[in-house]
This record gives C-alpha cells, structure tokens and sequence, in this order.
C-alpha cells in the first residue's frame, strides 16, 4: 500500500492551515475585494489554491514511485 | 390562477416528470459522482462542471446555507471551508481505504470494521451509529420539502401534510426499486438546480442593489458584524469555526453511503484525481451565500431563517419561478433521502441484524426485513420532521457529530497496526455517548468547541489509550491487513 510522504502531507496541511486555524487572521469584513467581504474572498481563493496543493501532492508522490503501475 | 396555484402546478408538473424520467428510463448503470468525473467524457467538460456543480446543491446546501447566511451571518462560512478540506483529507486516506477494499473485499463501512478488526460486534455498532446519524439527515430532506411547499403556496398549503406525501414518494421510490433510475432524476435536478442558482445569487443582489459587489458594500455598511463571526450568535465563533470544520470534514467521506462509493472507484489514482478536482465544484455554492446575505436587508423579519431563500425569490420573481426552483429543490430533497433510507435499511438488515442475530436468516428474509425498515425509518423521520424545530444546517451537524466518530476507527485501522478493536470499540463509545450527552444537555457548543468535536477528541483518545493497554489478540489479522 503507498502511504502518503511527509513532503505531501505537508502540502495537504496547507489548506487547513488556510481556511482552518489562521481564521482569526482573516475573519474580517475589510478590505472589500472583487467586492466582496475579506473572510468570503479569502475562502474563495484558497477553494481554487487547494486543487493547486493536492496536485502538488500528487505529483510528488508519482514521482516518488514511478516505477509502480503507472495508470494516468 | 393564483400566484401559489401557479407555483404549486410548476413543483407538482417537476416532481410527476422527474420522477416519470426516473421510473421510465430504467437505467441499468449507476450514475454516481466518480462516473460523473471520470467516465463522464462524452458530456464535455462544461456540461460535466455544470452538472457536479449543481450535484453539491443539495438541501442542506441551498436552504440551509442560505438559512444560515441570513438567520446566523459569520458562522456558515464554515461551509465553504469544510467541502474542500473534505476533499484534501481524502486524498490521504479513501486511496489507502481502496485498496484495503479491494483486497478484502469490502462492499460497506462495517465490512471495513469487520475485516480490520475481526469483530462483528464492533460492526454492528458502526451500522447503529451510521443508522442514528442518518435520521437528522432524513429529517433535514423532509423539513426541505415542507419549507418549500408551505412558502410556494403562500401558507395555504401546510408542511405537514407536504412531508407526508414526500416520504410517501420517497417510500415508493425506493420499493419500486427505482434507485438506479433516481440517477436519471439527477440529471434533470442538477441542471435546474444550477440554473437556479445562478438566477438566485446572481439575479436577487442585482435587482435590489444593481450587484453582488454593491449588496456587500450596503451590508458592510449597514450590518458589518452580521459578515464576520460570530454573527448574529453569541456563541459560534472562531473557536467553533475551526472545530466544526474539522469534524465535518473528517467526518464527510464516514457517511455510510459515501464511504462505500469509495470502494466502487476504478482505481486508487482515480480517487487522488477526483479529490484534486472535487475542490472546484463548491466554488458556485458561493451563490447561495450571495442570496443570503441579500435576504437579510430585502426582507429583515422572516421568521425561520430556513425560509429566507424562497420568500426573497417570492418576492423578486414571478410565480411560475418560484415553481421552477420550489421543484427543482423538492427533487433535490427526494433523490438523496431515498438513497439514504435505502443505505440504512440495508445495512440494518444485512450488516445488523442478520450477522449477530440472525445468522441463518435468507437473503430473502433480509430483503423483507429491509423493506419494513423503509417504512420504520421514513415514518420515524417524519415524526421527528413533524415536531422538530432545528435549523436545516442544525440537523446535518447533528448527524456529523455521530458519524465522524468512526473516523478514528477507520484512520487507525489503516494507519496504526497496534489498534484494537477493544480500543476501537471504547473509544467509539465513549465518542458517542459524549456526543449525545452533550447535545441532549443543549451544551452544543461547549466552551465555544463543537460538541460533536470534543466527542472526537475523547473518542481519539480514548481509542490510543485502550488499544495501548488492551493489545488486539488478531494482531497477525492486522498485519497482513494492509
């Protein structure tokens, strides 16, 4: 069975890091962006980051085991 | 014809030909969320997004978010957080869980119990939690259809007795065995729902304010502490913010449906690349945020937040709308309540009763003994949808507060060889035992955490501590398990 690498877990981490525990940091109305409040923009654009992060992820763990069936 | 028997004709002619394409098409494949992504490509990319798109509005997605957007404020931004990191835990254990299924041979989350643990006890108190924490669900669809024909019909038409019809439809969904054709009546609700949608939080803003980006503008200026948390509470705050996420998160894919789907998958690497790209599919529920959030100055004194959402679109569209959308998310509220009946039946008669019971009962007996479940869990949920109260967004915590304590069962089992089922098993219990004290008690949140959380957090601890004391006697069972 592959088991995750530190180097994925890590980036899996990063999205809970940014829309989990740092939300004292940006649970704010101001600034407005694209004209919307701070906290909506700001969990909009890490719901496009995170895909971003899981295929890091993935990437660095098919690098990891090449050589094993290879099925993309 | 009056604007509710305008809109009521719409809903009843949505429901009868959603269900007539669901009854007549006599789909032999399943059409679940994978083959949406995966086996999808004749669709094309946009009507595939447009589709997985309007798959995530669910009830609890588009009157309960929009509920909470404008009876809570701040706190229900928890559901755009949840859903992705839903997907981003996954990608770290459902491949993982695959091929532990496919090994063994798993077809359901209690045969995961079985196999890992090698007991059938502990199965059976996987079937009972995954049970309980079906009937808020359940409930949650009910109340739905409840909402949206007492406002459809201007208050002429009570929720009562629009429940009891839905469960009888649904009832009848389920024995006529039309579960494999509700994929067809999916198709037809994900597309309206997503139009829907769009009219909705793009349509509402736009003609009360001229935009998204100046209803924002007006309530941050008018109601800025209604934006952020705790909102309109005075006890959901960040504390609760990041607890909630965590149990719904880890607790999403612990739903007796959805953890089986796992084990349907083609492959591990299919599940890694769905949960890279389930992320984008929540991106529209932002659209019910904007409703919301919009409902709270076009019309401040509704008093069910659950009924925010259709009364502004009562307001603001004409009749024969409100009957598009009224149908579109009476369907919404049909298709997964007879899919999650039919789980908890199920695993009821074939994972509960039969194995500690009843071994030597036939599979015609369980058929029998799982049809009489349908009628039992249908009514029990309508009893409980009749004299309920809960918000929608209430109801689906609830049920998270249950399911996820498997969660440290299954991430154990995959991850931690010393686990026990004496461990497992404990922990589990004690897991959910706090979880009902706790919410019977009204302590939901407790010292500003989650109830459902700190019920996981014992359940984990419990679970290492018992499994280090109590070592398992199959520990040959678990080597080779993974």
């Amino acid at each position: 069975m592959k088991t995750p690498s530190i180097g994925a877990l890590a980036l899996g981490i990063v999205p809970f890091v940014a829309m989990c525990f740092t939300v004292a940091l940006w649970d704010r109305v101001q600034p407005l962006v694209l004209g919307l409040p701070f906290n909506l923009f700001w969990l909009i654009l890490w719901i496009l980051l995170t895909p971003c992060c899981l295929w890091g992820a993935y990437r660095l763990d098919s690098t990891a085991d090449r050589n094993s069936s290879h099925d993309g | 014809m009056s604007p509710a028997a305008t809109a009521l004709t719409v809903i009843i002619a949505i429901v009868a030909i959603g269900t007539m394409v669901g009854f007549l098409s006599g789909s032999r494949e399943r059409m679940d969320l994978e083959q949406w992504t995966v086996g999808g490509r004749g669709f094309g990319t946009v009507l595939v997004f447009l589709l997985m798109a309007g798959e995530i509005y669910t009830t609890f997605a588009f009157l309960g978010v929009s509920g909470w957007a404008y009876s809570r404020g701040g706190p229900v931004l928890y559901v755009l957080a949840y859903l992705s990191l839903a997907y981003a835990a996954s990608f770290f254990f459902l491949p993982q869980l695959w091929e532990a299924g496919r090994k063994h041979r798993m077809q359901t989350q209690p045969d995961f119990f079985n196999a890992r643990y090698g007991d059938r006890y502990l199965a059976g108190f996987v079937c009972i939690v995954g049970i309980l924490a079906f009937i808020p669900y359940l409930q949650l669809q009910l109340d739905g259809v409840g909402i949206i024909v007492s406002v459809a019909s201007f208050g002429h038409f009570g929720r009562v007795p629009a429940m009891a019809v839905a469960t009888c439809l649904v009832i009848a969904f389920v024995f006529a065995n039309g579960i494999r054709a509700v994929a067809w009546v999916s198709v037809v609700k994900d597309f309206l729902m997503i139009v829907a949608a769009v009219a909705i939080g793009v349509g509402i803003p736009l003609a009360h304010f001229g935009g998204i980006g100046a209803m924002f503008a007006a309530l941050a200026h008018a109601r800025p502490q209604h934006l952020v948390m705790p909102g309109a509470t005075t006890d959901l705050g960040h504390s609760w913010y990041i607890s909630t996420v965590l149990l719904t998160a880890l607790g999403f894919y612990m739903w007796p449906h959805t953890f089986s789907a796992a084990f349907t998958a083609k492959s591990a690497d299919t599940l890694r690349r769905n949960a890279i790209v389930m992320p984008l599919y929540t991106l529209t529920l932002a659209l019910v945020f904007f409703a919301g959030f919009a409902t709270v100055l076009i019309l401040p004194h509704v008093q069910n937040g659950d009924l925010a959402l259709l009364t502004v679109v009562r307001h603001t569209f004409p009749a024969w709308f409100l009957g598009v959308i009224g149908g579109a998310g009476a369907l919404t509220a049909m298709v997964p309540a007879a899919i999650l009946i039919l789980t908890a039946a199920t695993l009821f008669a074939k994972n509960l009763y039969r194995p500690i019971f009843a071994p030597a009962m036939s599979d015609d007996g369980v058929a029998r003994l799982a049809r009489a479940m349908v009628v039992v869990l249908g009514g029990t949920s309508l009893a409980l949808a009749i004299h309920g109260s809960s918000t929608l967004v209430s109801l689906l915590l609830t049920g998270y507060a249950m399911v996820t304590q498997c969660f440290p069962g299954v991430v154990l089992g995959l991850y931690w060889q010393r686990a026990s089922a004496a461990g497992v098993f404990t922990g589990m219990l004690a897991g959910v035992l706090t979880a009902v004290l706790l919410m019977s008690m009204h302590l939901d949140p407790l010292f500003g955490l989650n109830a459902g959380f700190i019920a996981l957090c014992v359940n984990f601890t419990v679970a290492l501590a018992a499994s280090l004391a109590i070592p398992a006697r199959t520990s040959a069972a678990a080597r080779h398990f993974t």
